[in-house]
């Protein structure tokens, strides 16, 4: 122990602890302040409940969302920047399936109308009283078509795109993922045009309005919803995780491809399981989002791209839980963020809180192992 | 090749130096890319004559044509020095674009005053190349500021990092709490949602009138090239092939053509970056960088070097593009800017300066202002008919046996069709040619030709006839 | 290998780093007796303590082997001297100077260079390209330089020196009938030659080699000892990591065996054949 040791062990506080010290007086800061809107009124404490369960609905569809985003990354090693619009490509096809049912089979508008959810201002998802409970059985279809039809893209697109070149490394791979995006944006576009519509009929949704405290907090059946599939599917995806083969195997080889592979488990029958698995939840988690914000776009899943790595990166690339938890705090952050910056910033927030992570501890906030 | 006049006093044959510098064939490069503008601008003229084109309409495309080849072939190569040379994944291109533009616009708009809307903001009045050097410098900053942390970080986080940055960017430009402030007496800000409108002086007026300057000085005059030169001669000579307002297709001309010598500028200094010590250590730490490290070079300070400088001319070309549209609002500066650039970069291949300006132009002629230009022609040649307004009303005829609605439509929405193409083109280009199109080039980064020097100090040529290695 | 010191370089310098960059110094320096001094050095991984107290000092001119089983901390106690890992104890000196926990590149020009176990090649760039990085300080490393028209004149003077101190090393070693393959074409044993040659011109003072012989066939291991020995004589100093005790004991004149991050002994390699500890540490922790 001499002198050197103590300068790199000082050295070595004076690079580390002065970050968390200044994220800590940051984080005091930020509750002294709420505590001071909450005290002069500025602040009700209904609406920052909203504001929290907000967060914590977008949480579950980012989180949802990045499960899958975390597994092919950690498994596959490269960052599918068509992610995204995977989650596109499941809200539409769910959704033309929705409108379908719901619009009677071409009986309550022209069937080509309802199969492009309505292209165009040419029919309207409250004008076909489509929600959770008025026609629970066209949702139903709609959630199982987007998750059926996002894992056939995924697998589509790994087949005809992304093996032939996964030799070649996690940039290339990542490059052609790009190409991949704008390529499923736009024929998205082309296709269902560019118009942002309402798919919901929120008018005649049930909710209830308890009273907290100084207001009220609105919650609706779709929220409800939201949290019972996304809860449902990740507690699905744990016991799969933990309890099957398949799982081990998946978290052998998020851990080291190369040993999985002399070790013999069958990495193509695990790397399509990754897609089919991820998929599938990536694409209920855009035909969810869309019921649950009532609108459909072309880039919704764009939008949400970049959240979805901030969460993946932040709860530890390769983690299921990981993206879980990183979801929520991605969600609440960009929620609640309007307590103190303004609206506009609250998304930069988030990338905020993203670059942060990925400057100061890159293996993410809840890393320890990864996958499980 | 006016760049490497020194190597003769060494002693290579005159022959060799001609022929090969810094190991490539640079007369053969040089043909190649005028090659192929030639061609593209043969297509261009042939595509307009035979539909029968109007000609002030075809002037408009070949000037266009000549702007999007400058500006994407200066963008990447600014992204080729960070790519293509250090290995910095950066897909946040736009974002320094954007700073870019925005600086310069709020240093030159004219001051806040009577004239202006009350909803307009004002800017610092400032003479537009002062505009223009601080855009640049403000773009070179931000990426400092981005540098300082992120570029430790391995290619997909600094991917990430840098994307997310140039959303940053866009979301505050969008704000509402800085579209508009006093700051020191001035009413300046970034104009929120509805953007800047870029009334300085037109760049290109103001370039004509400083290079008059030494012009007037001697003939007493007030901006002589500008007024006696480029409008009375110029313009006029113009107004005999189109009488009908000449001016802004002469303008779109000498603009573009300015570009094209910025052009030559960009591409004279980043292949003298490249081709240098400093652009081997920037391949060196590309390659590996805990190597280059302990060879004894300060890697980060390289790396940094590299980034700035190339955001400060990705900000720079952002102000040449955008600096003419007369306004510019935030979401202009979508990522999809910075996905051009990349698959101009990947046709052209990276690490190649004569790849990323050849890789600009295919992609400006053929990808980007070639399916406008398919539209516009074919539109003419049609007599501009209806198209339907949504891909159900295409599809409908389509079962009867009736395919042009559906074609119409598919033409009609060219710009979205050709983003779905770029996607595709870039998807086959990394399967097929991940190298580019010219192929992987060996470019050995030197400022003087790396042939073995003639001055041998005995030994003769005993080395080469060694039997080869035999091991492994 | 010319053995002559370029010493001025005479190139209408524009800067006053000319000389060291341009001298083929080989070890001529009049630094200390013992230019590497390594005392305490410790190094965790987790639980792991893969450097543990590590004391040595290498004298000036030698030829010093370092051996260990696998997994002995043999790399880590490079990794720690040469700052690519920054040691958790202890303090390493160069030619007097604390050296400890300094950046690679810092280090190295100070004038003690390593090479890797694996080989690491700049693969997509020439081998004449990787000699030519090596030199330190070269002026046209600067930016402004190596872009402003009358600055890349004296650049371009520097470049041929360098060329042509690269085209004599290549030589030296027998692989510039390769000067325009791309590195990754070279096969292992080139490859490890390159790296060798490539530290030769950042004029090292010092040279530590990581396992130079590992992958390297026998004939090509021949001439590689040749040109160690030949580089030695003419007055670097070598710290020399080996996995194959025999080569070590034949061409080391000391010896220093590690064994579960600790200095098991050092000594001439007459004393370490006849170690106990050595003949236990290498029966019992390799079989
Ligand atoms: N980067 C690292 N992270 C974790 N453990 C390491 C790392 N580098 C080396 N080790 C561990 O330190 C010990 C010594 O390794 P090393 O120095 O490579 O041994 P040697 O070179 O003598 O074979 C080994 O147990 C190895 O697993
Ligand atoms: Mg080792």
């Amino acid at each position: 122990m001499g002198a050197s040791s103590t300068y790199d062990r000082a050295r070595s506080q004076i690079v580390e602890k002065p970050m968390t010290a200044v994220l800590g007086i940051i984080a005091v800061l930020l509750v002294f302040d709420l505590v001071r809107q909450l005290a002069t009124g500025n602040l009700t404490i209904a609406r920052m409940m909203s504001l929290v369960l907000d967060g914590v609905l977008r949480g579950l569809v980012i989180g949802l969302a990045g499960i899958g985003l975390s597994m092919t990354y950690s498994i596959l090693n490269f960052a599918n920047f068509a992610h995204g619009d995977y989650i596109t490509a499941g809200a539409f096809s769910g959704w033309a399936t929705t409108y379908v049912i719901a619009g009677g089979f071409g009986s309550a508008a022209n069937i080509g109308s309802l199969a492009l959810v309505g292209s165009g201002g040419s029919v309207f998802g409250g004008a076909l009283g489509i929600n959770a409970v008025q026609t629970p059985l066209a949702v139903l279809a709609g959630l199982v078509v987007s998750g059926v039809f996002t894992v056939a893209l995924a697998l589509a697109i790994d087949k005809f795109i992304y093996k032939p070149i996964r030799g070649s490394g996690g940039i290339p791979l990542l490059i052609t993922s790009v190409g991949v995006a704008f390529a499923l944006r736009y024929v998205i576009q082309f296709v269902f045009d560019s118009g942002t519509r309402g798919v919901t009929n929120t008018g005649s949704l049930p909710g209830i309005r308890p009273n907290v405290i100084d207001g009220t907090v609105a919650v609706t059946a779709h929220d409800v919803l939201l949290i019972l599939v996304a809860g449902g599917l990740m507690l699905g995806v744990h016991i799969l995780l933990q309890r099957t083969k398949l799982g081990k195997a998946m978290r052998a080889m998020s851990d080291d491809e190369a040993l999985a592979r002399i070790t013999g488990i069958a990495t193509e029958r695990v790397i399509r399981s990754t897609w089919i698995i991820g998929g599938g939840l990536t694409g209920v988690s855009g035909f969810m989002f869309v019921l649950w914000k009532g609108t459909i776009s072309w880039n919704d899943g764009w939008l949400l791209l970049l959240l979805i790595f901030a969460a993946v990166i932040l709860g530890g690339i390769g983690s299921v839980y990981g993206a879980i938890a990183g979801g929520l705090v991605i969600g609440l952050t960009a929620s609640t963020a309007v307590i103190w910056i303004p609206s506009g910033f609250a998304r930069a927030a988030a990338f905020g809180v993203m670059i942060l992570v990925l400057v100061v501890r890159p293996q993410g906030i809840f890393a320890g192992r990864s996958t499980a | 090749m006016s760049d490497d006049e020194s190597g003769g006093e060494y002693g290579q044959s005159t022959e060799e130096q001609r022929a090969v510098v810094m190991g490539i064939d640079f007369r053969n490069d040089g043909l190649m890319l005028l090659t192929m503008l030639l061609g593209i601008y043969i297509i261009y003229l042939l595509a307009g004559l035979v539909i029968g084109f109007p000609f002030r309409g075809l002037m408009n495309q070949i000037g266009q044509l000549t702007f999007w080849i400058a500006v994407f072939a200066m963008a990447s190569l600014a992204l080729n020095l960070h790519w293509g040379y250090t290995g910095l994944f950066n897909i946040g291109i736009v974002g320094f674009m954007a700073t870019g533009v925005y600086v310069t616009g709020i240093l030159s708009k004219p001051v806040f005053g009577s004239g202006t809307s009350a909803a307009e903001i004002g800017g610092f009045g400032l003479p537009l190349w002062i505009g223009i050097i601080g855009g640049t410098v403000a773009a070179g900053l931000l990426g400092l500021i981005a540098a300082l942390p992120a570029l430790r970080l391995r290619a997909d986080y600094l991917a990430i990092v840098t994307i997310a940055l140039s959303e940053i960017v866009r979301f505050s430009l969008l704000s509402d709490s800085l579209s508009g402030h006093e700051i020191a007496g001035y009413r300046v800000g970034l104009g929120g949602g509805d953007g800047v409108i870029l009334d300085y002086q037109d760049p290109l007026e103001s370039l004509i009138r400083a290079l008059s300057a030494p012009f007037d000085l001697i003939l007493g005059e007030q901006g002589w090239l500008w007024n006696d030169v480029y409008l009375g001669i110029v313009v006029d000579f113009v107004a005999n092939f189109i009488p009908n307002n000449p001016k802004p297709v002469v303008d779109n001309f000498a603009y573009s053509a300015v570009l094209l010598l910025i052009l030559g500028g960009f591409y004279v200094v980043i292949r003298r970056m490249g081709n240098s010590p400093f652009g081997r250590v920037l391949k060196a730490i590309r390659e590996d960088e805990d190597v280059t490290n302990a060879l004894g070079k300060n890697t980060n300070m390289f790396k940094i070097k590299s980034f700035v400088v190339g955001c400060a001319l990705m900000g720079l070309v952002g102000i040449l593009w955008f600096g003419t549209q007369g306004s510019v609002t935030p979401n202009t500066f979508r990522p999809r800017i910075t996905f051009y650039i990349w698959i101009a970069l990947i046709i052209g291949g990276a690490g190649s300066n004569s790849g990323s300006v050849m890789g600009g132009a295919v992609f400006a002629a053929f990808l980007f202002q070639g399916p406008r230009y398919f539209k516009n022609v074919i539109e003419t040649a049609l007599g501009n008919p209806e198209a339907p307004s949504s891909f159900g009303q295409a599809m409908l005829p389509v079962s009867n046996g009736d395919v042009v609605p559906f074609l119409l439509y598919t033409l009609d929405s060219i710009r979205q069709l050709q983003l779905f193409m770029m996607g595709v083109v870039l998807i086959v280009l990394m399967h097929r040619r991940p190298d580019g199109m010219l192929g992987h080039r060996k470019e050995p980064a030197s400022s003087i030709p790396l042939t073995r020097p003639i001055k041998r100090s005995g030994g003769g040529d005993t080395v080469a006839t060694d039997g080869g290695e035999t091991d492994e | 290998m010319s053995s002559e010191p370029e010493t001025s370089g005479g190139t209408g310098g524009v800067d006053e780093t000319d000389d060291r960059t341009l001298t083929t110094l080989g070890g001529a320096g009049d630094t200390a007796e013992v230019p590497l001094k390594v005392s305490g050095l410790e190094k965790h991984f987790g639980g792991i303590t893969a450097v543990d107290g590590v004391e040595f000092e290498i004298d000036k001119g030698s030829m010093t082997g370092l051996i260990g089983p696998n997994g002995a901390g043999k790399s880590t106690t490079f990794n720690c001297i040469t700052g690519t890992h920054k040691p958790d104890g202890g303090r390493v000196e160069f030619n007097g100077q604390d050296i400890t926990g300094l950046e690679p590149y810092q280090v190295a020009d100070r004038g003690l260079v390593r090479t890797f176990q694996i080989a690491r090649e700049l693969g997509e760039m020439t081998v004449l390209e990787n000699m030519m990085v090596a030199p330190k300080h070269q002026r046209g490393e600067a930016l402004w330089r190596s872009v402003l028209p009358y600055a890349r004149n004296s650049v371009n003077q520097q470049e041929q020196e360098i060329l042509e101190r690269a085209w004599e090393t290549l030589e030296f070693f027998d692989i510039d009938h390769l000067a325009n393959e791309y590195a990754e074409n070279l096969s292992g044993g080139q490859r490890k030659l390159l790296e060798l040659a490539r530290a030769l011109l950042t004029d090292p003072q010092m040279l530590l080699l990581d396992e130079p012989f590992a992958g390297v066939n026998p004939s090509l291991e021949e001439r590689l000892l040749e040109h160690i020995h030949e580089l030695r004589d003419q007055g670097y100093t070598f710290l020399i990591v080996e996995h194959d005790m025999d080569l070590i004991m034949e061409n080391c004149e000391k010896v220093i065996v590690m064994h579960q991050g600790r200095i098991l002994t050092e000594g001439t390699p007459e004393d370490v054949r006849n170690n106990e500890d050595v003949i236990e540490a290498y029966l019992g922790g390799e079989v």
